[in-house]
């Protein structure tokens, strides 16, 4: 079911990390949070819609930890914003969420295996990590999803209009913007 | 009864939050107030909604308001509640007699004896400015709460403020 009353408050643009194809013609926004469960279930069928759709399909992340409820959510989303910074933010965003179960287990030092899976220098991330621009960065992503009517992760909008179903309905929703647009 | 309007004043309660403290409505002049009205403490989507507010606290601050959350449950179930969740914000007790003080606000569900999933936002004086019913089971989010409290003359005065130098960046 598309929303029609809750649209994305915030265009995507050029500080958002973007996925896929700039012209697609369907453009996917998830609200996530990388200690969220759900979250951590959607991914699997988000890369399948990314297969599926390939590049009438453009994919955009953007950060809703839930930090009171999940502790160390924040601390993963400075990670990857800090990857961002040395081009690796997909890379972390993946591995995140294939190894949520382990790292979640083991906390902050389950996030340090992230980092030595990655390759990525520990002593510049987390020299990066205290940045307060990449705080602000999540601050803001957080505020806009609250702005777009964000209620729980993960929250996704389909070429800006909130989306609220399972996958089989947000497949279809997606078949049916691109067949009309053909 | 249906939900209290915009403009109406909001009705007086005193309830407890915690076996030995009670939280009046009044307490609260000269500030807003976010009445956050859920079925029951300990179900999936009104916790997910909690867990949302908690997040914007110091949003809510900054707006010069403070949430106060509003079931049916007891004091003892909320205050677990609250210990698990890390919730930091009071929920009140509407227990004795029951659902009185949703009956008053208009969204007590008679039928199965539970708050109605309802928000209010009332200003500094005591009066209603903002009111929403949710379906039961969808969690309203909070971008009707942060548009309502902007909305607020107090809270607009920091933009009346801002546009003067804006205009000047402009002008340059």
């Amino acid at each position: 079911m598309m929303l029609e009353d809750a649209t994305l408050a915030v265009p995507v643009s050029a500080h958002d990390h973007i996925q896929g194809n700039a012209r697609a013609v369907v453009t996917l926004v998830e609200y996530g949070d990388f200690q969220c469960p759900a979250c951590g279930m959607a991914y699997p069928p988000v890369k399948r819609l990314q297969h599926r759709y390939a590049g009438n399909l453009r994919f955009v992340f953007r950060h809703f930890p839930l930090a009171q409820a999940h502790p160390n959510a924040h601390m993963a989303a400075e990670l990857a914003e800090a990857a961002a910074v040395e081009g690796q933010f997909w890379a972390m965003h993946d591995w995140l969420y294939e190894n949520q179960d382990a790292w979640v287990a083991a906390g902050t030092a389950g996030l340090e295996a992230g980092v030595r899976a990655l390759g990525l220098d520990e002593q510049a991330l987390a020299a990066t990590m205290r940045n307060p621009d990449i705080d602000a960065h999540i601050r803001r992503d957080f505020m806009g999803g609250v702005r777009s009517g964000v209620n729980g992760t993960p929250g996704f909008y389909v070429n800006g209009y909130q989306f609220q179903g399972d996958f089989d309905a947000l497949t279809r929703a997606i078949s049916r913007v691109i067949a009309r647009q053909q | 009864m249906s939900i209290l309007s915009p403009g109406t004043a909001a009705p007086e309660f005193a309830l407890h939050s915690t076996p030995d403290q009670s939280v009046a409505l009044k307490e609260f002049r000269g500030r807003n107030v976010i009445l956050a009205f859920y079925p029951a403490d300990w179900s999936p989507v009104c916790s997910d909604q909690l867990a949302l507010y908690s997040e914007l606290l110091n949003e809510f601050a900054r707006l010069n308001a403070q949430l106060l959350a509003i079931s049916v449950d007891g004091v003892w179930s909320h205050a677990a509640l609250a210990r698990e969740r890390k919730y930091h914000f009071p929920l009140l007790s509407d227990f004795e007699p029951k659902g009185q003080v949703a009956r008053a606000y208009g969204v007590y569900d008679e039928k199965v004896g539970i708050a109605q999933r309802a928000l209010f936002v009332i200003d500094g004086d005591g009066v209603i400015r903002w009111s929403y019913l949710s379906p039961m089971g969808v969690n309203p989010g909070a971008a009707g709460i942060i548009n309502a409290l902007e909305a607020l003359p107090a809270n607009n005065v920091q933009k009346t403020i801002d546009a003067p130098a804006t205009d000047a960046r402009d002008a340059s």
